[in-house]
């Protein structure tokens, strides 16, 4: 496709309206700033950015209404992760009992925060919705070991997931419901 | 004639195997008639999932294994068949070009225990085929929990595999699923999780018919049919673990595997089991430079499809606290670090300075061929007494042999003792040192302490070199220790006690400084004469087929996968 130029008109090629235009826009800003009706800093960090819905911050684990680690130590997000910035430790053969009908949640679970690159895979990836990212965008330390994120802080962090399905719960409760066979 | 001429053939030739022509799809295909039954080796009619195995062609199964009996009872390799159409007079009706009519069956027939016949064609991929498969699937997942994120077999699953390729991607099971028994304590190595089970049957064939511990069986009925150990009867025979592997969904665990790593992390290299002399093949998981299981690799010539349990768990003192890392010297008291060029420069003008026989070398049947090799070399030239142990355990039946060394045959064909005996422990050398002429020893791999010589003669010499992985009482006198590699952490060859030389290949690091011992073995050797040839394994293992006789011939790259046989000389 060809754009056909338009030819100037004499009054625009003293170039005299366009710069008369940009005066009058630059002395509104002024104007506006100078008399506080338009504010265009914003005092961070005593004032933070509310995020948009759908932000990706960083990423943290959640547990469900009742307190269990939704994380079952599958290690898929370990597996996607593109800048390598989780690591799990799987709990082994031991049995804990004491989780609710829990039969597999993660040893520790690690997520380096100065590798993070906020991509959201892990939370694409994760089978039983235990990972979110959430609205933190902005997060400091004073070591690189700080920067790593353990389980407990993980979960600390993300709180609690309504969880619809409540997958362990429903297990036990359906295997208590039905006649003993064995 | 010709029948009566075949019947009195020798019993030791195999009569030529009759050939029947099929059709698998649009293939016209020739199948011996008869294949060899997997637990008796007598030739049994030839099956349709044979027939397609031995041409590619993918039948899903879940029950069938080649190495067990035919059971029947999954459904999964269910096809539709066809055979040549007959009249009333039992003569084939042709097509109108002569060809035989082909009659598709009526009903599908179980590929695993169908066996085939001249002229039948078998359709794997026609639309009923593929419905039924569907619908198989469906009926094996109406109880299955899908588990599949805390499953261990998530990723080597069948169930996963044939759901993708042949399944539906939705339920339509709106009823509650019956649950069975998890997390049940079936024996020491084994925990059973009931819900994921098919019911294929598998490790019940195994347990009863290869590992001859009918310890397994079903009990209950229809959706509450379940796998379970007899009442008061612990699975524990040393074949247990085989189950896991045999099992194609993730019931069946290994103890010692469960919740510690996705099958999918894991790098599996190709190596050998150290355990005893038969030298199972095996496949090492590792991660990072962590052994995490050990797995049987097929070799019918020496482990069909199998290994016992105390060969495959028998793999943590590779990553042991007790391990040696560090190069040291004793100077006087104190035990101080050296690194390998300090050593190697202050070990061998000290073996050079003793007389020939005033220097004694002890070998292992854990070195491996190469290794032995260098170090028979090594003794040759500095003339010195040359011994090695014998290590002995319980034999089974079945794959466990008594002698606990991986290459006792490597040392035969090395000719490695100056004596030509390998025994558990021996006199000549304790009193050599007594008597004073053995004023020098040369140690790899061996604690010598268990075998006769004790701390005070170790103490008594005046030049103690020795190589192990571990620490021992030994390595705490010597005046030298070399840390070692374990066949883990190196490449080298191991004879098993039927004479098969196989390889065995690199899983992980050494730990700290620890090195393979042909590497530091060649050095010495090699500074010690002057001779060089080689730096790599394979030239040395080329090298030593030429000057060996019993291992003439070969090279590294024709040992393949699964070994060759040789002769051993004086195997007593």
């Amino acid at each position: 496709m060809i754009v056909e130029r338009k030819e100037l008109t004499l009054l625009e090629k003293t170039y005299l309206p366009g710069i008369a235009q940009g005066i009058r826009i630059t002395t509104k800003h002024f104007i506006d700033t100078v008399t506080g009706r338009r504010k265009v800093t914003m005092q961070y960090p005593e004032e933070k950015w509310t995020v948009p819905d759908g932000y990706r911050g960083a990423p943290y684990l959640v547990k469900d209404q009742e307190g269990r680690t939704k994380c079952v130590s599958c290690q898929l997000c370990e597996f996607i992760c593109p800048p390598k910035a989780i690591k799990i430790t799987p709990p082994g053969p031991s049995v804990n009992s004491a989780l609710g009908g829990v039969e597999k949640c993660p040893e520790d679970f690690e997520i380096n925060m100065l590798r993070c690159i906020f991509c959201g895979m892990c939370q694409e990836v994760c089978p039983e919705e235990a990972i979110f990212l959430m609205r933190d965008y902005s997060l400091t330390g004073e070591s690189r070991e700080e920067m790593i994120y353990h389980k407990d802080k993980l979960l600390t962090l993300g709180g609690t997931h309504q969880d619809a399905i409540q997958k362990w719960k429903k297990k036990e409760s359906e295997a208590q419901a039905q006649a003993p066979f064995h | 004639m010709a029948e009566i001429a075949s019947q009195k053939a020798p019993a030791d030739t195999p009569p030529p195997v009759e050939m029947v022509r099929v059709r698998i799809n649009d293939m016209d295909v020739d199948v011996p008639k008869t294949h060899p039954d997997p637990l008796t080796g007598k030739p049994v009619p030839t099956t349709m999932i044979q027939a397609c195995e031995q041409y590619g062609v993918e039948v899903p199964h879940y029950c069938y294994h080649p190495k067990l009996p035919v059971a029947g009872n999954c459904r999964m390799c269910l096809v539709e068949y066809g055979l040549p159409a007959l009249d009333r007079n039992r003569q084939p009706i042709l097509n109108d070009d002569g060809s035989p009519k082909v009659q598709k069956m009526p009903r599908p027939a179980i590929a695993c225990a169908t066996p085939i016949s001249p002229g039948m064609e078998i359709y794997t991929d026609s639309p009923g085929t593929i419905e039924m498969r569907q619908s198989v699937l469906e009926f094996l997942l109406i109880n299955h929990p899908l588990d599949c994120p805390i499953c261990d077999q998530a990723g080597e699953c069948k169930l996963q595999e044939y759901s993708y390729e042949h399944g539906q991607s939705e339920s339509r099971f709106v009823e509650k699923k019956v649950h069975k028994p998890k997390q049940v304590d079936l024996g020491p190595r084994i925990m059973l999780d009931d819900e994921r089970c098919i019911l294929c049957s598998r490790c019940i064939r195994f347990s009863r018919d290869i590992a001859g511990d009918d310890a397994l069986g079903f009990v209950n009925r229809g959706s509450y049919n379940t796998l379970a150990a007899y009442p008061g009867r612990s699975f524990d025979n040393n074949y247990t673990l085989n189950t896991v592997d045999l099992c194609p969904v993730g019931a069946l665990t290994s103890k010692d595997f469960r919740f510690k790593m996705r099958a999918w992390f894991l790098k599996e290299t190709k190596s050998l089991c150290n355990s005893c002399g038969t030298g199972c093949n095996t496949l090492v998981g590792t991660r990072e430079e962590v052994i995490y299981r050990q797995e049987p690799r097929e070799n019918n010539a020496v482990n069909s499809s199998w290994m016992c349990d105390y060969g495959r768990l028998n793999y943590k003192w590779q990553s042991s606290e007790n391990r040696l890392k560090t190069v040291t010297a004793m100077r006087g008291d104190i035990r101080e670090v050296l690194n390998w060029s300090q050593l190697l420069g202050e070990i061998i003008p000290r073996l050079q300075r003793f007389q020939p026989g005033q220097i004694a070398f002890i070998g292992s049947g854990q070195m491996s061929t190469e290794e032995v090799f260098l170090f028979k070399s090594l003794a040759e030239k500095m003339g010195g007494l040359v011994e090695a142990y014998s290590s002995s355990g319980e034999s089974d039946r079945l794959l466990l042999n008594a002698d606990r060394l991986p290459n006792t045959n490597g040392l035969r064909i090395h000719h490695f003792t100056t004596s030509g005996q390998i025994s558990p422990s021996s006199t000549h050398i304790s009193e050599g040192i007594k008597k004073g002429a053995i004023k020098a020893l040369f140690v790899i791999r061996e604690d010598v302490t268990a075998h006769g010589i004790s701390i005070d003669l170790l103490e008594s010499l005046e030049l103690l070199v020795v190589s192990d992985i571990h620490r021992t009482p030994a390595t705490d006198v010597a005046h030298y220790v070399l840390p070692g590699a374990a066949h883990f952490e190196k490449r080298g060859t191991f004879v098993n006690v039927k004479g098969r030389i196989q390889k065995f290949m690199k899983a992980v690091e050494a730990p700290g400084d620890a090195r393979p011992e042909w590497e530091f073995l060649h050095e010495i050797l090699h500074k010690a004469t002057g001779q060089n040839g080689f730096s790599t394994i394979e030239g040395l293992f080329n090298l030593m087929a030429q000057k060996v006789s019993a291992l003439h011939g070969l090279t590294w790259a024709s040992l393949g996968d699964l070994g060759v046989q040789i002769e051993i000389p004086d195997s007593r």
